[in-house]
């Protein structure tokens, strides 16, 4: 009865994630012993949706950087497919086409990116910095930098309400979760996701179109940031034009931290998932113990360098 | 030349690594002005007994002794300040630098004001590059430069140092014969001001022509050492495998179809190809030589569509077909199993399993279009036991495997797309003896079962063993082709250089 038990351990703990998994369980002791408020109810149904909407990206971003990529875009495109979702409800669309707005513009930023990246040849790094500046001006462009109120108040109902008693944001990211794991352990997309990464010749040697499989991450990467960013809308009850700015940070930060090389090819979907609850954790910990704001921003800056000299190091010992 | 005690001496020198025990009482020593061979298969405990000798690691137990005296190497610092150097397996040159700027790099000579002493510098480069009798412009791009030439400014670059004992890994698995000849000259002149070269290679005869000493290991121990003047190629194997390896130089015995699978028609890529023809009968192996150069992987990376397409025709099974994209090669059942399989062949980081399975993806999918693992395990599992790789498990990940078996995983995935048509460009290449021989088998084997296989080596022992007939390409195009019986060393290198 008890050996099988051990074993399945023993498994767990040899995982790659098993070591911030473990970290995280610390970090979350830490603050409920300094900050009693941290693990009530309420404080965590609050910070596991405001996780929630970064995880969406940081699983997005995965995809990326699998294939050694990288999109620095992901906080504008959350606030441009909010934006046109905005749009699209002000001028009365029903919701259901308006989120379909929001998602093909999703879709059609991460076409750009991707086919600029695979198909020309242009260093991710470039091309998405600037559509991070290009998305956002697009916001400022559309309404002179005004917001959009004219949210239908079923979608904020629905939006922000619940399911199987989590929040709705949670629910989709647990259903997207599922959904990338799919798609990166048991398609050939996945695969070769994995293995663009891991050896882009070798890959093309291998008869593979290697120029597809980066365009569709970085399609994907951007849906995820048009989901994220419609689910803000509902959240602020408004298309705000600043919304999403700097999310990229947290998004890259905590798929780095939860195991992913930036050289690509290695990282998984649980890590992510891990290593974004350890960045919302950390940020709701600072506010809890009162931490100025200030420092926040350079205390998370510190984790997110430490995450990328943790890649670095781990790398090198597998020489 | 003083021919006294050694110049260092490596005395009962142990190290191991977790889990490993890759040296064990071995000793080594150097004489001034002497060329010795370093020999054994991969794995045999070469590498470590370098990086101890370059202050890369320590020893755990031993001494080493330089002039007699007994000196401890803290870092590669310590190693590289008593002269001695080493010129690696695999290049370490910026490619995007000048060979002068890659000769200077790390001491670069100052002038007034702390800038760069430019002439200064290339008039030295000049003159190093003189004295190794070889003509390199000092200002040409180390990327614009041919593998021989490259290879010229690592020893020179080696030798800016006051050096006494250089260390050469493997300096001529990139090298075509004529390239091979002038590094030897060049190591001879060395050994002619007194200084000591360590030579290690995989080639027999070139340690027998080369070297004045071998020491061989074996699985991390001394397994003999020999005069060179004393030895054959059948006793350095004998020291290095601990068996007869008789079999490795048995003549092919295959007997081609009529029938035509591939026929290539005036592929042309100018200036690097030029009208090149050749017909691939089923079941055939045809070798194709040449030196360094020639243009024989760029017709292999023509055919499967790795380069821009050229102009040119091909016919598969008698039908024209046209390949664009590495992936047409892969529907027509055309492999190529590349020279440099660290680059082009595998992803390092990922298991056999996901290596083998790479070009069968559309292949192994279920109902839900999701990959079966089951499938793809039973295929995996199948190549290695076929092939006789040596891996923990299937889900080993190649990176840590030997040379050997990481060819024979590259050929795995190949196999796997059950193909017609083998590209193989230089597969024995830096792999030790053992799995050459084995390498050869299944080459052997796949061509008795009807494969038809383009070999291109430049080794020409491996040509001759292995093809039923033999194309020799120069300066782009097909020179001269022989049938087996007409096929000598001498005749190929003939069309090959003439």
């Amino acid at each position: 009865m008890g050996q099988p038990l051990i074993g399945i351990l023993r498994r767990l703990l040899r995982r790659r994630e098993s070591g911030i998994f473990l970290a995280l369980l610390a970090l979350m002791a830490g603050i409920a012993l300094l900050q009693p408020n941290f693990a009530t109810a309420n404080n965590l149904y609050l910070v596991s949706r405001q996780i929630a909407l970064t995880a969406i990206l940081a699983l997005g971003v995965l995809f990326v950087i699998l294939t050694s990529g990288i999109d620095l875009s992901l906080g504008s495109t959350v606030g441009l497919s909010g934006f046109m979702c905005g749009l699209a409800m002000a001028a009365g669309w029903p919701t259901v086409l308006a989120i379909g707005v929001g998602l093909l513009t999703g879709a059609g930023v991460g076409a750009i990116n991707g086919a600029i990246v695979a198909f020309i040849g242009v260093t991710p790094f470039i091309v998405t910095l600037g559509m991070l500046g290009a998305a956002r001006g697009a916001v400022l462009v559309l309404k002179h930098g005004d917001s959009i109120r004219e949210i239908p108040s079923s979608f904020i109902a629905a939006a922000n309400g619940n399911l199987f008693g989590l929040s709705v944001p949670v629910v989709v990211l647990l259903a997207l979760a599922v959904f990338s794991q799919v798609v990166l352990q048991h398609t050939a997309f996945g695969r070769r996701v994995y293995a663009v990464g891991g050896n882009e010749e070798a890959t093309a040697y291998s008869g593979i179109n290697t120029r597809r499989v980066k365009f569709f991450a970085y399609v994907l990467c951007s849906l995820f940031s048009a989901v994220t960013g419609i689910l803000f809308v509902a959240r602020f009850q408004s298309a705000q034009s600043d919304a999403g700015k700097g999310m990229e940070l947290d998004a890259i930060a905590a798929t780095v931290i939860g195991g992913t090389s930036l050289m690509g090819g290695e990282g998984s979907v649980v890590g992510v998932l891990i290593g974004a609850v350890i960045m919302g954790v950390i940020r709701n910990g600072l506010v809890l113990l009162d931490v100025s704001s200030y420092w926040q921003e350079l205390i998370i800056g510190a984790i997110i360098v430490l995450a990328a000299i943790l890649d670095v190091v781990r790398s090198r010992r597998r020489g | 030349m003083t021919m006294s005690g050694p110049l260092l001496e490596m005395r009962d020198i142990s190290k191991a690594f977790p889990g490993v025990r890759a040296l064990e009482h071995v000793n080594f020593s150097v004489r001034e002005g002497e060329i010795v061979c370093l020999l054994g298969e991969n794995g045999a405990g070469k590498s470590t007994l370098v990086k101890i000798l370059t202050g890369v690691h320590q020893p755990d137990g031993g001494k080493i002794l330089f002039e007699g005296r007994q000196v401890r190497f803290k870092g590669t610092q310590d190693a590289f300040a008593l002269g001695i150097s080493i010129v690696f397996q695999e290049f370490n040159l910026c490619p995007n630098l000048s060979a002068m700027e890659n000769l200077f790099l790390g001491h670069e000579a100052h002038g007034r004001w702390g800038l760069l002493a430019c002439r200064q510098m290339r008039e030295r480069a000049r003159r190093a590059f003189a004295q190794l009798r070889i003509a390199i412009e000092p200002d040409a791009l180390v990327r614009d430069l041919g593998v021989a030439q490259q290879q010229m400014v690592e020893v020179a670059k080696a030798l800016s140092h006051p050096t006494r004992i250089l260390i050469m890994d493997e300096p001529t698995s990139a090298l075509a014969d004529e390239g091979v000849q002038r590094l030897f000259g060049i190591m001879r002149e060395l050994k002619g001001r007194g200084i000591s070269v360590v030579f290690i290679s995989h080639r027999l005869n070139e340690v027998l022509e080369v070297t004045d000493r071998v020491v061989c290991l074996k699985d991390g121990q001394n397994s003999g050492e020999i005069e060179t003047k004393a030895a054959d190629q059948d006793r350095l194997v004998s020291m290095m495998v601990g068996r007869d390896l008789g079999q490795m130089y048995a003549q092919r015995q295959g007997r081609p179809a009529d029938e035509i699978v591939l026929e290539v028609r005036n592929l042309s890529r100018p200036p690097r190809i030029r009208e090149v023809s050749f017909k691939l009968h089923r079941g055939e192996i045809l070798g194709l030589a040449g030196l360094i150069g020639a243009g024989r992987t760029e017709v292999a990376r023509l055919i499967i569509g790795a380069d821009k397409t050229g102009s040119g025709r091909m016919f598969l099974d008698g039908k024209a077909i046209e390949i664009r994209h590495p992936s047409d090669a892969v529907a027509h059942h055309i492999a190529y199993v590349p020279e440099d399989r660290k680059r082009f062949g595998l992803v390092l980081g990922a298991s056999v399993r996901e290596n083998t399975t790479l070009t069968i993806h559309g292949k192994i999918l279920n109902r839900l279009g999701l990959i079966c693992r089951a499938a793809e395990n039973a295929i995996t599992d199948e190549y290695i036991h076929k092939l006789q790789t040596r891996v923990s498990s299937r889900e080993q990940i190649t990176r840590n495997l030997s040379g050997g078996n990481q060819q024979k995983v590259v050929l795995s995935k190949w196999l796997a797309i059950q193909p017609k048509v083998l590209i193989l460009d230089e597969p024995t290449r830096g792999i030790d003896v053992g799995a050459k021989t084995e390498v050869h088998r299944i080459i052997n084997d796949l061509a008795d079962r009807g494969v038809a296989i383009l070999l291109i080596s430049s080794e020409l022992p491996e040509l001759l063993r292995l093809a039923d007939r033999v194309a020799v390409m120069r300066q782009g195009r097909v020179t001269a082709e022989f049938p087996r019986a007409a096929a000598t060393e001498n005749a190929i290198m003939k069309a090959a250089v003439a």
